[in-house]
């Protein structure tokens, strides 16, 4: 009995469905006059504005493409596993970039310890516990011109505070510290938004239940925004790690015969490498598979750091979900 | 009303910046009665609902004047600790808010904030909270689910769940059924009728029919005053003012 009853339940729609959508199009072909030719201006019009507008979205990934594919063609032949894992040789037009990409790992990784608590911390106290006002404001203006100052600024900042002021001489944790500043108002930007992001409702649930201001911020606020801020922090220390000028005076040098032992000894960088081959080298014509081929990994850390970083906001969020 | 008074207000103003929304309000609760709280919206009940439990302090630009006394205590004295109030007026809101973890944690978070370390005891709290709020059943199995899977009538009854984790001596609900199903909706009138037995309640509703069934005292809100307030049957079956009679008939305008 029932499989009958349902068999006709689902039998009958179907039928009617057909015989109602042709209805509705026989209405529409009858009743529709022919497009009048201030419709069809307008619609070209809109075509015209959407195939711009989608050109413009494409030029931004054709554009990745093409440095891609360029620093591809041009350097791929120079990676080789002694260019991976060996000092330069022969005042650097022979040997590996090991101590360039140790140096540049190490600055992204001092930056990140630099700027990480610092702009987290700055970007808690303005959106949760600051009342607006003036000193509220002064500090915005404050974060904004700092994300203007142009890098080779803070390089000269870098050598004078860093090097010079607190005599740490030209080494990693100046380095790291000068890239970690120019990096802060990025956190702190994508801190904020994350932060801003999470519902008032869960401030008040926790509140609600008696949690103290700071247990709310540590347990709930901080938790849901984290994604949010790790992308936005790793995506600004990407940038940053592939930046000559605030380097150039703080931390790296054209060779080290050494690999750094500590913080306190100066280090070899992937860009700034780049920009003494290129530059300043012995040979400059020659060395250039080796320039593409510094390129290409830095290009390849940098994605690879991006890449991480999304992959590990989205492995967040679902364990939140 | 011969219950002992949990919670009392006198002259009761609040302001939002210039906007005064609440004026003179004078009301009195007792011990494990549920009072509902009716009015058109935009009339105050949230924002005195609010006042309760000191959650309008997180809004910069208000003022609240008059005293609020908890045990005949005022909450808003300078000495009093607002987190400890807090803990002792639990609310649940409109709009379901289970925090993005699992619904063992959300139970739990309660309890962890008030200092509760000892597991075992936290577990056994989860369950009976659940337990109370009609939810045990439902959930048992999948403790350590995100919260953010439930429905929404499963949401709303965990939260009332939380609330009554942190053991509060008072219960505040805004609307809690407006985003509910009629079952799920019953569900929650039958566990305020328990809760009752422990707690003082004090429900805002839109439904008159809600206010009549689960309330024993009603109060009538219009324009940020309090026009009426009596044993909800009497109140619903002998308004004493017009503007009352209009509102609970649905003749207001
Ligand atoms: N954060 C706020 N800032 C300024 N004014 C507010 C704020 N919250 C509420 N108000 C105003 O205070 C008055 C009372 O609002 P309230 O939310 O308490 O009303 P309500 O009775 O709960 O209404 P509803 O039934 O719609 O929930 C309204 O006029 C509202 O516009
Ligand atoms: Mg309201």
């Amino acid at each position: 009995m029932q499989t009958t009853r349902v068999e006709t339940m689902v039998n009958f729609p179907p039928i009617d469905l057909t015989t109602k959508i042709e209805k509705i199009d026989q209405t529409k072909n009858r009743n529709s006059p022919p497009a009048s030719s201030q419709m069809s201006r307008r619609q070209l019009i809109q075509k015209i504005v959407f195939f711009f507008f989608r050109g413009a979205a494409w030029v931004n990934g054709v554009a990745l493409l093409i440095i891609i594919y360029f620093m591809v063609a041009n350097g791929w032949r120079a990676i080789t596993w002694t260019f991976l894992t060996q000092a330069p040789k022969d005042s650097m037009t022979k040997g590996g970039i090991l101590p360039c990409i140790v140096g540049t790992l190490g600055l992204s990784l001092g930056a990140i310890i630099v700027a990480f608590p610092i702009g987290i911390a700055s970007a808690i106290y303005l959106n949760e516990y600051a009342r607006p006002g003036r000193i509220l404001r002064l500090i915005r203006l404050g974060i904004n011109n700092l994300a203007g100052v142009p890098s080779v600024v803070f390089g000269l900042f870098g050598l004078a505070f860093f090097c010079i002021y607190l005599k740490m001489g030209v080494s990693l944790l100046a380095g790291a510290l000068t890239l970690g500043a120019m990096t802060l108002p990025v956190i702190i930007g994508a801190s904020e938004e994350a932060l801003k992001a999470v519902p008032d409702t869960y401030r008040e649930a926790s509140l609600g239940l008696g949690a103290t201001k700071l247990q709310t911020i540590f347990r709930v606020v901080l938790p849901t925004a984290l994604p949010g801020i790790l992308t936005g922090g790793i995506l600004g220390i990407s940038r940053a790690a592939g930046e000559t000028a605030p380097i150039m005076f703080t931390a790296a040098v054209f060779f080290s015969p050494r690999m750094p032992s500590s913080v306190f000894d100066e280090i070899m960088a992937l860009p700034y490498h780049i920009y003494v081959l290129a530059t300043a080298g012995t040979e400059i014509e020659a060395t250039r598979p080796l320039q593409y081929g510094t390129a290409l990994v830095l290009i390849a850390l940098v994605l690879g750091l991006n890449l991480a970083a999304i992959l590990w906001r989205a492995r967040l969020r679902k364990r939140m979900q | 009303m011969e219950r002992p008074l949990k919670m009392v207000s006198n002259h009761l103003h609040f302001y939002y910046g210039d906007f005064e929304a609440l004026h003179d309000i004078s009301l009195e609760f007792s011990e494990n009665k549920v009072t509902a709280l009716i009015g058109p919206s935009g009339c105050g009940k949230s924002t005195y609902l609010r006042c309760m439990n000191r959650m309008n302090d997180l809004i910069a630009y208000s003022r609240m004047e008059g005293e609020l006394l908890l045990d005949g205590e005022d909450i808003y004295a300078p000495s009093v600790d607002v987190v400890t109030i807090r803990s002792r007026v639990g609310m649940v809101l409109q709009k379901p808010n289970p925090f993005p973890k699992s619904i063992f944690e959300n139970i739990a978070y309660g309890l962890k904030v008030n200092g509760v370390k000892d597991k075992s005891k936290i577990a056994s709290k989860v369950e009976k909270s659940l337990i109370r709020a009609a939810l045990w059943g439902e959930v048992k199995d999948r403790l350590h689910d995100s919260a953010l899977g439930l429905s929404g009538g499963q949401q709303q009854r965990l939260c009332i769940a939380r609330a009554l984790a942190v053991e509060p001596e008072v219960l505040l609900m805004d609307e809690p059924c407006s985003a509910l199903d009629p079952i799920a909706t019953q569900k929650i009138e039958e566990l305020i009728h328990q809760l009752k037995i422990t707690y003082t309640i004090i429900i805002v509703t839109h439904n008159m029919q809600q206010a009549a069934r689960v309330s024993d005292i009603t109060a009538f809100f219009y324009m940020g005053k309090l026009i009426e307030v009596n044993y909800t049957n009497t109140l619903f079956t002998r308004p004493k003012l017009k503007q009352t009679e209009d509102y609970i008939t649905g003749r207001f305008g």
